[in-house]
Formats: C-alpha cells, sequence, structure tokens
C-alpha cells in the first residue's frame, strides 16, 4: 500500500511536466495539424541548455527557464517560417509530419557532435533533497517541478484565454478556414503558436535535465511517450492532454514500481492501442476529418 | 501515357536486372559488391514499403521493426551452434508469410487512423519492438546483441549468395509493385489514397486493399531483414530496429518518387552510395547523421514529390507543348497534363 501511494504520488509529480511538454504538441496539432515529432528533441535539447548554462556559467537550472525559453521560442518560429512554411500540395500533413522527424533527427546530430553521446544530468547543489511528509517522500526537485509546470499551464492557458493572440488560436482551431475569413493571419498564428510549442518543451526540458540522465538519443523514449499522451488526451485538445499526462504519469510509476521498470514503458504502448481500439479520437478529442 | 508493360518499360527492367546480375562475375573493387549489396537491400525495402506508404498513401514509420523481427528470426533458428549454410536463404518465405500474417491484426488496428496518426502508431511499434528485443534477453540476447551462424561460404566469393539473395527480393518486391500498378488492387489503394471516404462510399473494400498491401510490404521488409541479419552475422536491438533504416525506406521512396515503381529504386542508387562516401568522408556518426537531416529537409522542401514524377510531368508538359506548337501555337489542353502519378498511370 505504502509503495503504491508513494509510487501514486510520483506519477503525478512527473506527469506534471509531461503535461507541459504535450501542451506544446498538442497546441500545435491544434493550430497547424501537424503532429510534431521534434518535440521531444526540443526538449532534450532544452535540457542541453540548462545544462551548459548550469556548468559554464553556474545559473541555477530553474532560473535558466528564463533564458531557454525565449531562445526556444524562437527556434519555434524560426523552424516554422523556414521549413515547415514552404511546404505545398495535397500531402502537407505528411510532408510536415516528415520534416519534423528530419528537424528531430538534425537537433539529434547536432547535440550528439557538440556533447557527444554519454549519458549526463543536471546536479544543482539541493538535487538530492527531499520531504517527508507522513512517510511519503517528496523531492525537492520534482516537487518544484511540478509547481513550475503548472504555473506555465496557466500561462499559457492565460494567453490562449485573454490575448488577441490567443482568441486568433483558438478561432484557428476550431475552424481555420472562417477564421482567415474573418481576418486572422494564419501564418503569423502558426509561426508564433510553433514558437510556443517549443517554449514549452524548452521549460520541460530544464526540469527534465534534472530529473533524467539524457543523452541525445533520448528524444526517442520522449516522443514515443509524448505521442501516446497527446493521442489519450485527443489530439488538438490542450486539457485533454493535461489530463491524459497525469493519467499515463500515475499509471507508468505504478506499474514501474508493482512490476518492474521495463513495463512502464508498456503501460504507454498498451494504452495507445487500446485508445485505438476503443475511442480512436482519444479523451476530449474533437472529431477531425482527415486526422481520424 | 499508358504504363502497360510497355517494350520500352521491359527493356530497362531487363538492362537494369542484367546489368546487376554480372556486376560480381566482372568484378570490381572490394567495396563495390559490399556497397551494392546495400544499395539493392534499400531498393527492396524502399520498393516495399512503397506498396503501402505510396501506393496507398499510408506513410508507416514502423516497418523497420517487421525489418527487425525478421532480422532476429534468422538469428534466432540460426544461432551459433547451428550450421546455417543455404539453409537462412531457404527458409525465408517461411518467416515472410510469417510475418505478413502476424500484421495484419496490427495493420487492421494502426489503420483505423488516418495519416498522421498513422505514422504515430507505426513510429509507437518500432519503440515496442526495440524495447522488446532489448529486454527479452533469453529469445535476443538483449544488448548483448545474438551472433547468427557464421556463412560457409568461399572467401572469395563470400557475398554472392547475399548479393543474389538481395538482388530476387529487389525484383519480387518490384514485380509485386507492378502487380498491384496493373491490378484491381492498385487502382483500389489509388482510390484509397485520392479519398478514403469517397472511395469505401463507392464500394471499394478498402479496409481489405490496406490490409493486403500493409502484410505484403511487411513480408518482404522481414525477408530483407533475414538476409541482412545472416549477412551481418551479429545483431542488436539499436542495430535490428534503427529508426534511420525506416527512415531510409522512407527518404528514397520520396526523393526518387514515392507511389512509381522506380522511384524506390533510383532513391536508394543515389542515397546509399552517398551515405557511404559520406561515412569514408566524415567518419563522425554525428555528421553523418547531421547530413542526413539536411539532405532529407532538402528533398521535403525542393522536391517535395521526389525525381521521377518532376520529371515526367516535365517531360508531358513539353510533349504537349511541343504538339501545340505543331498545330499552330493551339494551347495545349490541360487535360494533357497530368495532375498525378495515379492519373499517369491509368
Amino acid at each position: 500500500m505504502h509503495s503504491l501511494i508513494q509510487a501514486i504520488i510520483l506519477g503525478i509529480l512527473t506527469g506534471g511536466v509531461y503535461a507541459l511538454m504535450a501542451s506544446g504538441q498538442t497546441l500545435i496539432f491544434g493550430i497547424m495539424k501537424v503532429v510534431n515529432l521534434a518535440q521531444g528533441a526540443l526538449v532534450v535539447l532544452g535540457a542541453y541548455l540548462t545544462y551548459t548554462l548550469f556548468t559554464q556559467l553556474g545559473i541555477d537550472p530553474f532560473l535558466s527557464i528564463l533564458i531557454t525559453t525565449p531562445l526556444l521560442f524562437l527556434v519555434g518560429v524560426g523552424v516554422q517560417y523556414v521549413l515547415l512554411r514552404p511546404l505545398h500540395g495535397d500531402d502537407v500533413a505528411q510532408l510536415s509530419l516528415l520534416v519534423t522527424f528530419a528537424i528531430a533527427l538534425g537537433v539529434e546530430g547536432v547535440l550528439s557532435f557538440a556533447y557527444g553521446s554519454t549519458l549526463t544530468n543536471v546536479q544543482p547543489a539541493y538535487a538530492n533533497f527531499s520531504w517527508t511528509i507522513l512517510g511519503y517522500q517528496v523531492s525537492l526537485v520534482r516537487f518544484v517541478a511540478f509547481l513550475l509546470s503548472l504555473v506555465m499551464l496557466g500561462l499559457l492557458y492565460l494567453i490562449l484565454q485573454r490575448t488577441k493572440f490567443g482568441r486568433s488560436v483558438r478561432a484557428t482551431v476550431q475552424n481555420p478556414m472562417s477564421a482567415q475569413l474573418l481576418g486572422v493571419n494564419a501564418n503569423r498564428v502558426s509561426a508564433l503558436g510553433f514558437g510556443l510549442g517549443a517554449a514549452t518543451a524548452a521549460a520541460a526540458g530544464s526540469v527534465f535535465g534534472m530529473l533524467n540522465s539524457f543523452n541525445p538519443g533520448s528524444h526517442y523514449d520522449l516522443i514515443s511517450r509524448l505521442l501516446t499522451i497527446v493521442v489519450l488526451g485527443g489530439l488538438g485538445s490542450i486539457g485533454g492532454s493535461v489530463v491524459a499526462a497525469l493519467v499515463m504519469g500515475v499509471a507508468s510509476s505504478v506499474v514501474s514500481a508493482l512490476a518492474s521498470p521495463i513495463w512502464s514503458d508498456f503501460t504507454f504502448f498498451i494504452v495507445l492501442l487500446l485508445v485505438l481500439l476503443i475511442r480512436p479520437r482519444g479523451l476530449f478529442g474533437a472529431r477531425t476529418r482527415g486526422a481520424l | 501515357m499508358k504504363f502497360a508493360t510497355t517494350r520500352a518499360g521491359l527493356i530497362r527492367a531487363g538492362v537494369f536486372f542484367l546489368v546487376l546480375l554480372v556486376i560480381p562475375i566482372v568484378g570490381g573493387p572490394g567495396y563495390l559488391l559490399n556497397t551494392l549489396i546495400f544499395t539493392i537491400m534499400y531498393a527492396a525495402l524502399s520498393s516495399s514499403w512503397n506498396l503501402i506508404g505510396g501506393y496507398a498513401g499510408y506513410p508507416s514509420l514502423g516497418h523497420v521493426a517487421f525489418f527487425g523481427i525478421g532480422a532476429y528470426a534468422t538469428g534466432i533458428i540460426f544461432s551459433d551452434s547451428v550450421y546455417g549454410g543455404y539453409a537462412p536463404f531457404f527458409l525465408l518465405p517461411v518467416i515472410g508469410l510469417g510475418v505478413a500474417f502476424m500484421s495484419i491484426p496490427i495493420g487492421w488496428v494502426s489503420m483505423r487512423t488516418r495519416a498522421d496518426v498513422f505514422a504515430i502508431v507505426t513510429i509507437t511499434l518500432l519503440f515496442i519492438t526495440q524495447t522488446l528485443a532489448f529486454n527479452l534477453k533469453n529469445v535476443t540476447g538483449g544488448a548483448q546483441g545474438k551472433s547468427v551462424a557464421p556463412a560457409p561460404f568461399d572467401v572469395g566469393t563470400y557475398d554472392w549468395p547475399f548479393y543474389y539473395a538481395m538482388l530476387i527480393l529487389l525484383a519480387i518486391a518490384m514485380g509485386i509493385s507492378l502487380y498491384f500498378r496493373r491490378s484491381k488492387i492498385g487502382l483500389s489503394l489509388a482510390t484509397v489514397r485520392a479519398d478514403e471516404d469517397k472511395a469505401h462510399g463507392v464500394g471499394v473494400r478498402v479496409t481489405a486493399v490496406k490490409l493486403i498491401a500493409f502484410a505484403v510490404s511487411a513480408g518482404l521488409v522481414a525477408m530483407v531483414g533475414g538476409v541482412w541479419a545472416y549477412y551481418v552475422g551479429f545483431i542488436y536491438p539499436q542495430f535490428a530496429v534503427d529508426p534511420l533504416i525506416t527512415i531510409g525506406m522512407v527518404l528514397m521512396a520520396f526523393l526518387g518518387g514515392r507511389g512509381t515503381l522506380w522511384g524506390p529504386v533510383l532513391g536508394a542508387f543515389i542515397l546509399v552510395p552517398a551515405q557511404e562516401y559520406f561515412a569514408q568522408a566524415f567518419g563522425a556518426s554525428e555528421l553523418y547523421l547531421i547530413a542526413y537531416a539536411a539532405v532529407f529537409l532538402v528533398i521535403m522542401l525542393f522536391l517535395p514529390r521526389g525525381i521521377l514524377p518532376s520529371i515526367t510531368e516535365r517531360l508531358a508538359r513539353r510533349r504537349a507543348s511541343a504538339a501545340g506548337a505543331a498545330r499552330d501555337g493551339a494551347s495545349p489542353t490541360p487535360s494533357a497534363l497530368p495532375t498525378s502519378e495515379v492519373k499517369v498511370v491509368r
């Protein structure tokens, strides 16, 4: 019982970080109808940036978010501008998917060139500090990471609900054609949306680097988890992805505690298969023609 | 422009395979045959991928899973203690059939979704297979790898059996492609690719043809994997189920022109030698990865439909305008311009 509750606590805290990564990915899908296979690579890129800022300049990993997030926002905007916007033709969706895959490979290549492929970890002084509450361990880093993810998600919510840009985004998600007819600049929304998605990856990446050992190839693990989360939540639904991330965080952590860590990866795959069999559009997904 | 088995097409195929048949006999530098084996391997893989990814428009990113399964099937049946000889080659059809049947339920589940999500599901398939290969240590040897029975061939002609096995598999893959294009299956797949809902509406048996294409494609890829495992002699999860192999198949089909008979072959014959050259020139695998990504991006951005369709279209346009000029400057009729490869074929 004790280990079960401990696993659930751990799962919720981890799930929060996944929620942040997945929200960016689902936002990108919502706006552009592009499954961003580079999201995992962007997270790893964020983690390496944090690593460099920490080891070279001694900047605290949590504070480095203030630097990495804007930086990757610009990278995201640039990627959309240079690589995704020029695509056209019948199968833009397919091409964009493959382009994001190529971006993932490129980022992996650049990172392995710069850092090599050994596993690294961002280890600030407080990395191993934890509280014991009623006999349950709560590590400081995980707890702050969870809170931070909540704050970032809150910010994202505010941006989407309260700003003019957010209104354009929501309009585009609901109906791109009408949004354009009503004067929404689709290109601008797409570029900023991709930037915003990359920014969430950066924020999550800084935290990811403290919670996990990583190397440039880690993005494969991440992307398979993120895709499961995003499909479970319903592609394009940010609320759905948050719920799904928490569910999957808890599920995989429980499986890992009760069975073995090997099978925690499989929870993701099994859930994905079940979702596709029973409810292909996910928990909160809208029925979009062409996507499902 | 009817794509019948024209004389030109037959001659083209005849010359292509004849040249490849005699290359080992004529001989050449030592690395030539080795490079060619991998080139033909990728041509076969990409042609097989093309059946589902090109003709049906379902871009599977997980086909390397079947490659890995085929490789491990060979590796497990002919593990180091067993004498292999030519037996692994004769067992290939069994492996191919087995994997084809096994892939049917997988295809059925994953093809409940369309393009994007289908890619997601198939990429997950890749991860599942790789995780299994790492963790089912009793069967696969895990990260330690699995050694395959050494092939007892003469040193001088050691590569020949593998070379011809790959060549036969390429011929089979291209033969099936050709059969698909000229049969009702190909027509049905073209409708699925164009508009699946409408195709379903007018009574095309979409699920059946998609599953046939998926299973055939998976079985072929598994057979190539079997030959590969016997050739390299030692298989590790990260190389047998390598995302780069998946991307190789997709990239080559895209470069040459997906949904065409010769596109994937052309793509392989351009990219694999280039790859070998890069590996020689740069050595470091990181740069190699970057170069791969760059080539990929360039193709997507500047040649999204591939080399062959672009050339065909340009030729058709030139021919149409020439015909127009002959008719005293009459403009070419729009219907003379093929708008997509499917229409060129039919």
